[in-house]
């Protein structure tokens, strides 16, 4: 049996793609992604129409998608996230049907239940062998754990697995196997290594973003939650790292061992792992070098599927065993719902992502963001868009002040009794408008440019263009 | 108060303001920000008041704004007046 095709383009024609099917991809190269430009430049040199693309996540390397759109080659998009540059252009309205945000749950629960069908998924793989076994840890393009593509590989019509390092068959340590995939494609670089992985993340040395910090980590301490098999996510900003930082030291002190760090992993949470605060990682994604060159060393270190992550329709899924995740916001109301979608002038810059499972999942869903960014405070009294839920968040720090969400009694007691500056989160938002004036607020668009779908599939909020 | 040079005071981080002023038969203030939606009545404002406290009544005045809080913006404009009339 030979599954090797010559070219994308072939591989494409075998797969039968025609007018009007949906193709995917998932983005653990990141900023650094050639293959999804590959393919779409070859689907529209094949005159393809009325595609629907389904990628986990677009960055701005995907700007070509634009022309796409225009000519008519696209015509649908589905994605947890999207950055700035792409997210201003879909805020503009350059696509009539309005983009679908899903969550890193969402996403493959959606797919393994059929109600988005993906006709050809398209894997970019580091390391292949020619039957098709594939993985994130090997080769110049690395990228380490290959989490999000797994439901795409299981349940797409067809597979196409793209490479630029070929290796012998069996490839030992494969993550998608070959009984899923039906084609195989070399190309020369499926991205670039400096795009794909940053180097390590600095913790924060802004003093604001210290205290923020410290504050996290003591609501940590005093949640009642920190011990022996605790367990932790917190993402790749400098002051969640900071406040990872400061539980390092806190669990060091206290002798205290987590079970598992789980998440985007950086290379602060490896560290954690080296110093023995946590038994294992749980990865779905590898967000630095460190973390690339642990899971590829360090059988702690664990890929888990964006299924086993978060996905509801799952039989259980990590994020159902965590204890306390650090989140970021935008934005977020005095209901707690947190904006993590769009920027404050309403533009498209981000998305869930993993936001709203794991806030789902965690016993402790802590939120941490300044009181105003650039004059504007983070505290509304209703977001732009609800990306998580306010009864999924537990509660907001800040440099002034820690507001808890009035349904937790007694975290509330517990984190008064320890002495923290626990505030209102409406006088919090009085006390920040005392320092930057109160915004006037944004005039709202006409026309909806993006249907935010909640981790249970069902429609949360939609966001308008920008006038 | 006679603005006899052009001046500038601030910088472009996020935050700050950048402020210009220069010599002129009448008084401008342009205003470009990015928070022009949500604050920009209340920076015109303020700017003006301070050009007025200082008795500034020719001048152009560029404003670009980064999100700066009230104080930072009057301290802006304060500075580039005192710097725009020769004697600071």
């Amino acid at each position: 049996m030979n599954k090797m095709v010559k070219s994308i383009r072939e591989a494409i024609q075998l797969a039968g793609l025609k007018d009007g099917m949906t193709v995917s991809f998932h983005h653990h190269l990141r900023n650094g992604d050639f293959v999804l430009n590959m393919v779409m430049n070859e689907i529209a040199e094949l005159g393809c129409k009325d595609i629907f693309v389904n990628a986990s996540s677009l960055f701005d390397v995907h700007m070509p998608l634009l022309d796409h759109i225009e000519n008519g080659v696209v015509t649908g998009i589905s994605a947890d996230y999207i950055s700035a540059g792409l997210g201003r252009a879909f805020s503009q309205g350059v696509l009539e049907k309005p983009v679908q945000f899903r969550t890193h749950g969402g996403r493959p629960s959606d797919i393994s239940q059929g109600n988005t069908p993906i006709d050809v998924a398209f894997i970019a793989a580091p390391a292949a062998d020619p039957m098709g076994n594939c993985s994130g840890k090997y080769g110049k393009s690395a990228c380490g754990s290959l989490g999000y593509a797994f439901a795409d590989a299981m349940f797409a019509k067809k597979v196409i697995v793209i490479t630029d390092n070929l290796m012998p068959y069996p490839l030992q340590d494969w993550s998608i196997s070959e009984d899923w995939v039906d084609f195989v494609v070399t190309v020369d670089a499926i991205g670039n290594p400096k795009g794909i992985v940053s180097g390590t993340t600095q913790i924060t040395r802004d003093p604001v973003g210290l205290v923020m910090a410290a504050h996290a980590a003591k609501v940590i301490e005093h949640s009642g939650l920190l011990k022996d098999g605790f367990s932790f996510q917190t993402g790749a900003g400098g002051a969640s790292l900071a406040a990872a930082k400061f539980l390092k030291d806190i669990m060091l002190e206290k002798k205290i061992q987590g079970s598992f760090g789980l998440g985007g992993i950086t290379g602060y949470m490896v560290d954690m792992l080296q110093a023995g605060c946590f038994r294992n990682l749980m990865d779905v994604q590898c967000f630095d070098l460190k973390a690339v060159e642990s899971i590829r060393n360090d059988p702690r270190h664990m890929e888990i599927s964006a299924m086993q992550y978060a996905s509801p329709a799952s039989r259980s899924a990590v994020v159902d065993s965590l204890d306390v995740v650090i989140l970021g916001a935008t934005e977020i109301d005095t209901d707690f719902n947190v904006n993590v979608h769009t920027d404050s002038n309403g533009y498209i810059m981000g998305g869930s992502g993993g936001h709203s499972d794991t806030a789902a999942g965690a016993k402790l869903s802590m939120i941490i963001a300044p009181m105003f960014r650039a004059r504007l405070p983070i505290v509304t009294d209703k977001v732009t868009c609800v990306s998580t839920p306010g009864k999924d968040i537990d509660v907001l720090v800040t440099q002034g002040g820690i507001a808890v969400n009035p349904k937790n009694v007694e975290l509330t007691q517990r984190l008064k009794d320890a002495g923290l500056p626990i505030v209102d989160i409406r006088e919090l938002k009085e006390k920040t408008e005392r320092i930057t004036g109160t915004p006037q607020r944004l005039p709202k668009g006409d026309r909806v440019v993006a249907e935010v779908i909640g981790r249970n599939s069902q429609l949360q909020d939609v966001i308008y263009n920008v006038l | 108060m006679q603005i006899v040079k052009n001046a500038a005071a601030g910088t472009m981080e996020s935050s700050d303001a950048y402020v210009e002023i220069e010599p002129a038969q009448e008084l401008t203030v342009q205003l470009e920000s990015v928070v022009k939606v949500q604050f920009g009545d209340a920076i015109l404002s303020v700017v003006q008041d301070v050009l007025k406290e200082n008795g500034v009544e020719k001048a152009n005045v560029r404003v670009v704004d980064r999100g700066a809080l009230e104080c930072v913006i009057r301290a802006r404009v304060e500075t580039a007046i005192n710097r725009g009339k020769g004697d600071a």
